[in-house]
């Protein structure tokens, strides 16, 4: 029982209090990039999901075999091979999501989060508790990137879920009836001129929303009394492990 | 040369590896604090980027040549890590006053998403050896401009007054978004001095 609880613990901490993006601020290019529409974010967080559970169990699974000076060698390249395999699977049965992601598929290897976990947990974790660490935090990570996405895609393009439909093809030709999202714009009655604000799907917009949403995580975990996570500047990085020059590039850890 | 030319131009002000693309976010947040560090972490990364370009662009064709593309994400990264690793020996034994002012961050340079995603984006784009080359400069020097003229903003940012919890992070992320949006005014550029 208490072994239960303990994984159910482990996956939910994923999911806000040790939220990776808006908590820990880890894997900041791909939410800010791919955030742009919710399609997009979805399949940018379920291939990041799945490449972190893979190596996550992979990792934890070697945990005792792979020697501690080269495990940062070893890391990159078991989450690399896992990120081929996610790239051609994509590739294969998704090409719009795959033509959308681009080179953020690929760079899902840099990705902090997937470093982090498996430095900080996996490496030190059984199995289980890995996969299931994996599962929590890639949850965060696409309510992360689905949060973004919907706030950017609404104001930016006055759409929600616009795509859809390519996305779905993975289940079969068609199982939408052709539902392709909805077009909030369409349903604005006709003599109200309004245009989507599309400063929101640009880079600018990326920055902005993604700075307002941590301003506004920080206030719930304030309010809430959560435990506060010291954000020092090589936080989002995956070498702060073992970078050892922290201390020379002035910043405080 | 014309199209080098914009190449460059793209790299730096349409196409801006930080503000427009999203490459490379880490360290734009990271070390973006002081005028001198950011320029020090800018210059590493163009240094980085151009020794990559030029290594993995043969490698490539090699793995074209036979078959075996679907490595690539994995082969690159590899090389790039070998690479930061020697060029960090290199330097300390044979350039002490370059490895002095680069070799703080060159260990930050493997997982980087800006040197392997310029990589991959100019194996993406099918450039040749000489354009890749020209991409990666202009991709440095762009990013080399973004994180000298943020660090410039935060500094202003830290005598300034802000609200409780946009305090950190919150300010930056908002203050970058401006950047960029003053990056957008540069759009059109490229079509208009007919380079590319």
């Amino acid at each position: 029982m208490a072994e239960k609880k303990s994984l159910g613990k482990t996956f939910t901490k994923g999911i806000l209090i040790e939220n990776p993006v808006f908590r820990l601020v880890l894997g900041t290019c791909p939410t800010l990039a791919v955030s742009t529409s919710v399609v997009n974010a979805l399949g940018m967080g379920i291939a990041t999901m799945m490449v972190l559970i893979c190596s996550n169990v992979a990792i934890s699974a070697l945990r005792k075999v792979i020697p501690d000076k080269v495990r940062i060698p070893a890391f990159v390249v078991i989450i690399a091979s896992f990120v081929s395999v996610v790239q051609m699977l994509m590739k294969a049965f998704v090409p719009a999501i795959n033509d959308a992601l681009g080179v953020f598929l690929p760079l899902i290897v840099v990705n902090c989060v997937i470093f982090g976990r498996a430095e900080s947990f996996a490496n030190k974790n059984p199995v289980l508790a890995s996969a299931v660490d994996g599962f929590g935090m890639g949850t965060g990570f696409t309510a992360a990137l689905l949060s973004m996405a919907l706030v950017r895609e609404i104001l930016g393009a006055g759409t929600v879920g616009a795509g859809t439909g390519s996305l779905m093809r993975l289940f079969g030709d068609n199982v939408l009836n052709g539902w392709d999202g909805i077009d909030l714009m369409g349903k604005i009655p006709a003599g109200l001129q309004l245009a989507p604000i599309a400063i929101f799907i640009l880079p600018a917009g990326g920055f902005f929303v993604f700075g307002l949403l941590i301003a506004l995580t920080n206030k719930i975990t304030a309010e809430k009394r959560l435990p506060e996570y010291e954000l020092h500047d090589c936080a989002h990085c995956p070498m702060s492990a073992m970078c050892r020059h922290k201390e020379d590039l002035g910043v405080r850890d | 040369m014309k199209y080098f030319i914009g190449l460059i131009i793209m790299g730096i002000l349409t196409e801006n590896f930080v503000l427009a693309k999203f490459l490379g976010i880490c360290p734009f947040l990271g070390v973006s604090k002081k005028i001198d560090t950011a320029a020090g972490m800018g210059a590493a990364v163009t240094f980085v980027l151009l020794l990559s370009t030029a290594t993995t662009h043969p490698v490539n064709i090699l793995l074209e040549k036979y078959n075996m593309a679907y490595l690539q994400t994995l082969v690159f990264i590899l090389m790039i890590a070998a690479l930061v690793q020697l060029i960090e020996i290199a330097l300390k034994k044979y350039m002490k006053s370059l490895y002095n002012s680069l070799g703080v961050y060159l260990p930050l340079m493997t997982t980087n998403c800006a040197v392997l995603g310029c990589v991959i984006l100019n194996i993406e784009s099918g450039y040749s050896f000489g354009a890749a080359m020209v991409n990666a400069l202009g991709a440095g020097l762009g990013f080399l401009l973004a994180m000298v003229m943020f660090a410039g903003v935060r500094t202003r940012l830290e005598s300034a007054e802000i609200p409780k919890f946009l305090k950190g992070l919150p300010i930056t992320l908002v203050s970058a978004s401006l950047v960029s949006l003053s990056f957008l005014g540069f759009s059109g550029i490229i079509e208009g001095m007919k380079l590319v």
